[in-house]
């Protein structure tokens, strides 16, 4: 089954705020825990900290107020002030998956008197419902596969 | 992927797996198609609008705290009192 050429699913989103492009690259990356949706956390606790580290490669992750880190990701494309792209990397099992993979790209251009724009894309959503190796991982882990049926049977039979 | 695809790869029946495959196409999450006397299922991809639903609303908000941020690290707007 091809799972790419069916198409591609992404959301835009964008705001202009009062900084300049250094800033506004600055805080987005640095500044991550105070605009993050609190209650958007999949690890054990409530969130205490989010973590881009700066530069191709780094994580980013959650760390939980009992100091638990879970990952979110990593950095794919690191490039102050222009644009970075982070690696979202939780499966729709809300679990890190390091081999599921979708895309958060987001470019800080400059507008007017010193204002900037930030236009950020999360792409490839359509991963979450065509993932190959997700699917494969269900049907081959039989755990996963025999308890999905179960429940689906259970439900099914009104138990 | 077909019936006897699945079948050979779980440690279940094919009459069962075709039972359990009802099921899941009854709660909308598999697509049943026929290709000359073979049902093929795949995923069902209406899922992907509750996908992309979810990921809009979570980066709206999460854009509006930082406009939010944004404008408190950028200062009082156009103070008379100064300059």
């Amino acid at each position: 089954m091809d799972t790419e050429s069916s198409s591609a699913v992404e959301v835009v989103r964008s705001v202009s705020v009062p900084l300049s492009r250094e800033r506004t690259f600055e805080l987005f990356t640095t500044r991550m825990t105070d605009f993050w949706p609190k209650e958007h956390s999949i690890g054990g606790s409530e969130i205490a900290e989010v973590v881009v580290e700066p530069g191709a490669g780094g994580r980013w992750f959650e760390r939980g107020v009992d100091g638990g880190e879970c990952l979110w990701g990593r950095v794919a494309t690191w490039d102050p002030p222009r644009k970075v792209v982070l690696l979202w990397q939780i499966g729709a099992d809300w679990q890190f998956d390091p081999h599921f993979e979708t895309e958060v790209e987001v470019i800080f251009s400059e507008e007017q008197s010193g204002r900037t724009r930030l236009e950020l894309r999360h792409r490839n959503l359509q991963r979450y419902g065509n993932d190959t190796e997700r699917m494969r991982a269900v049907f081959d882990h039989p755990d996963g596969w025999t308890g999905t049926l179960a429940r689906f049977v259970d439900i099914a039979t009104g138990q | 992927m077909a019936v006897g695809v699945l079948a050979d790869r779980l440690p279940v029946s094919r009459p069962a797996v075709s039972q359990h495959l009802r099921v899941l196409k009854g709660a909308g999450l598999v697509v049943e198609s026929v290709a000359g006397t073979r049902r093929l299922y795949r995923v069902n991809q209406s899922g992907l609008q509750v996908v992309r639903d979810y990921f809009d609303r979570f980066w709206e908000t999460a854009l509006d705290n930082f406009a939010i941020l944004a404008a408190a690290e950028a200062g009082p707007p156009a103070n008379p009192d100064k300059e």
